[in-house]
């Protein structure tokens, strides 16, 4: 359950940041992307994939977060 | 002359051939030859690992990061360097972040404040002395804004608590007392100091006074972050910043102070340039106050230009007709410097191995004069550092993750570099090789090197490195070609 940071770079690209490693990489497909629902599987360009529960509406990002390692 | 990437990759492959398998393994890993059309380095560059036992690293620990990078730089606050003695001495004052002010009085910059641990600390526990010192630097220091405490090793071995010790002592002296669990032997390298100095900045001092709305913001407010005015790099660029009608109303760290800190959420922008330091404040400031950060690079002129473009985008049209005013000011200026200076440097090949943002970030201001970077490398980067860099640097170029000195004198002797960048620990020996040198963690007494004031020094040291008159006396004068034709006159 590591602890990420969720934010829009500058182009506008969901970053994923997982602040203990240091570690930055962009998202390529999440499961619920709003409106409504936000969250559920998310798919890195590393081809690392997480689960964070989904939010009822978009939130406000950035936005550090508990997600699961899938 | 560069080299292609076939030829880089074999260079590498020879060099490390002098190792043992497991070694030359493990370090092959560090080492490649760049590719301006890679987007993410973990593919191709092992970063941020453990040096390997056996081969010399430049690498410092975590309470240089906290203690000499992060803490150091803030002038009006008392950093006790709790444990032994050595660690704080010969740490203090030796890095040039200069600061305003009075020694003792009202900064505390240049001197050393520390617990001085001996063997009964060690057994019985160094609690209460650190508590007695906060006390007595309260005494004698009132002026000053805060006390950290930034932990040396065996802080950590005997478990001591100096939270509980900073809690109780904050309330007593009513200034923020902030512990820093920087012990050295945590992490690989002073990268992990930064993160845990940050950590304490954010935990222990940001929040402080969230609750007092005094401080008048304007629309136009900035924060400089990762700025550590080493030789005045902060005062350089903060003129600039100035100069197109932003305010500064706070400076991480360099000339730095707690009230700044406290006030930095009143910024609408932060401008972060030491990325690898800074980036974890940053990115909380983010979160909690929603202040963006943006990367800049205020090395040479043409870098500078795109800077304050795309820090000027961010606000409205009076700022960037400021922004193209200042350029316009500095660029006849810059253009007769580079008039100057590029037909004495033009083609020389450069090799660097800094650490922090610099061997991508100067690679700009080398470029302005013509220079070619041949070789980069940092000694904590990483792996977002190198997803900066591949864009930087020109294909085929050598890159090397926390080299080591065999690495670094073998590429040497193999590139035969024009110059070098790097530290104090490889000066000497690069010296003795007869290759000009510059040390580029604290600008060789020189600097500062940010803005277009600082180029303008950077392109006179670099010319009068490489063109010193010394390098040509690197032989015995009776073993230089033509000698036989002396000694039959003689």
């Amino acid at each position: 359950m590591p602890n990420v940071m969720l934010r829009n770079n500058a182009a506008g690209d969901l970053v994923f940041y997982i602040t203990k490693k240091d570690h930055e990489e962009t998202v390529v497909a999440l499961e619920h992307a709003g409106p409504g629902t936000w969250g559920g599987e998310i798919q890195l360009s590393d081809g690392s994939r997480f689960y964070l529960e989904p939010f009822a509406q978009p939130p406000k990002l950035p936005l550090t977060v508990r997600v699961k390692r899938l | 002359m560069s080299m292609n990437r076939q030829e880089t990759e074999q260079l590498i492959q020879e060099v490390l051939e002098v190792y043992p398998e497991a070694t030359g393994k493990q370090r092959a890993k560090h080492l490649m030859a760049n590719d301006p059309t890679l987007e993410k380095s973990n593919k191709c560059i092992v970063a941020n690992k453990k040096a390997l036992p056996g081969v010399m690293t430049a690498r410092g620990c975590a309470y240089a990061g906290a203690k000499g990078v992060v803490w150091g730089p803030v002038k009006d606050v008392a950093n006790i360097s709790h444990g032994p003695v050595g660690c704080g001495q010969f740490s203090r004052a030796g890095r040039r972040n200069y600061i305003t002010g009075h020694s003792g009085v009202n900064i505390f910059g240049d001197m050393n404040f520390t617990s001085d641990f001996q063997e009964k600390d060690v057994v019985f526990g160094g609690d209460k002395k650190l508590a007695k010192l906060i006390a007595e630097i309260d005494t004698l220091f009132p002026l000053a804004k805060g006390v950290t405490v930034q932990s040396e090793c065996p802080i950590g071995l005997i478990g001591d608590d100096i939270e509980a010790v900073a809690k109780k002592s904050a309330k007593e002296i009513g200034k923020p007392v902030v512990p820093v669990r920087c012990e050295g032997f945590r992490g690989v390298s002073q990268s992990l100091g930064h993160h845990v100095a940050n950590d304490s900045l954010r935990d222990w001092v940001l929040h402080t006074r969230d609750d007092d709305n005094s401080f008048e913001s304007t629309p136009y407010d900035v924060a400089i972050t990762g700025d550590y005015n080493i030789g005045g790099d902060a005062w350089s660029s903060r003129v600039l910043i100035e100069e197109m009608g932003l305010r500064v109303i706070a400076q991480w760290s360099g000339d730095g102070s707690i009230p700044e800190m406290q006030t930095t959420r009143h910024a609408k922008l932060n401008l972060l340039h030491c990325y690898r330091s800074m980036n974890y404040i940053s990115r909380h400031l983010e979160e909690k106050y929603g202040i963006p950060y943006l990367e800049y690079n205020f090395f040479g002129p043409t870098q500078i230009a795109a800077s304050l473009r795309k820090i000027a985008a961010h606000f409205d049209s009076t700022i960037q007709d400021n922004a193209e005013r200042v350029i316009a000011r500095h660029q006849p200026i810059m253009d007769g410097l580079i008039a100057k200076y590029r037909p004495r440097l033009e083609g020389r090949r450069v090799m660097l191995f800094v650490g922090g943002l610099r061997p991508r970030h100067v690679i700009g201001a080398y470029e302005d004069l013509g220079m070619e970077i041949i070789g980069a490398g940092y000694e904590f980067a990483h792996n977002d550092d190198y997803d900066r860099t591949f864009k930087e640097l020109q294909d085929g170029a050598l890159i090397y993750d926390d080299a080591t000195s065999f690495e670094l004198e073998s590429f040497v002797e193999r590139l035969k570099p024009d110059l070098i960048g790097s530290g104090i620990k490889e000066k000497y020996v690069f010296h003795k090789m007869g290759i000009p040198f510059r040390q580029m963690h604290s600008w060789d007494y020189s600097g500062p090197y940010h803005g277009y004031d600082g180029f303008a020094i950077f392109a006179r040291d670099m010319d009068m490195t490489i063109n010193n008159p010394c390098w040509k006396n690197m032989q015995a004068p009776w073993k230089r070609a033509g000698a036989e034709a002396l000694k039959s006159a003689a």
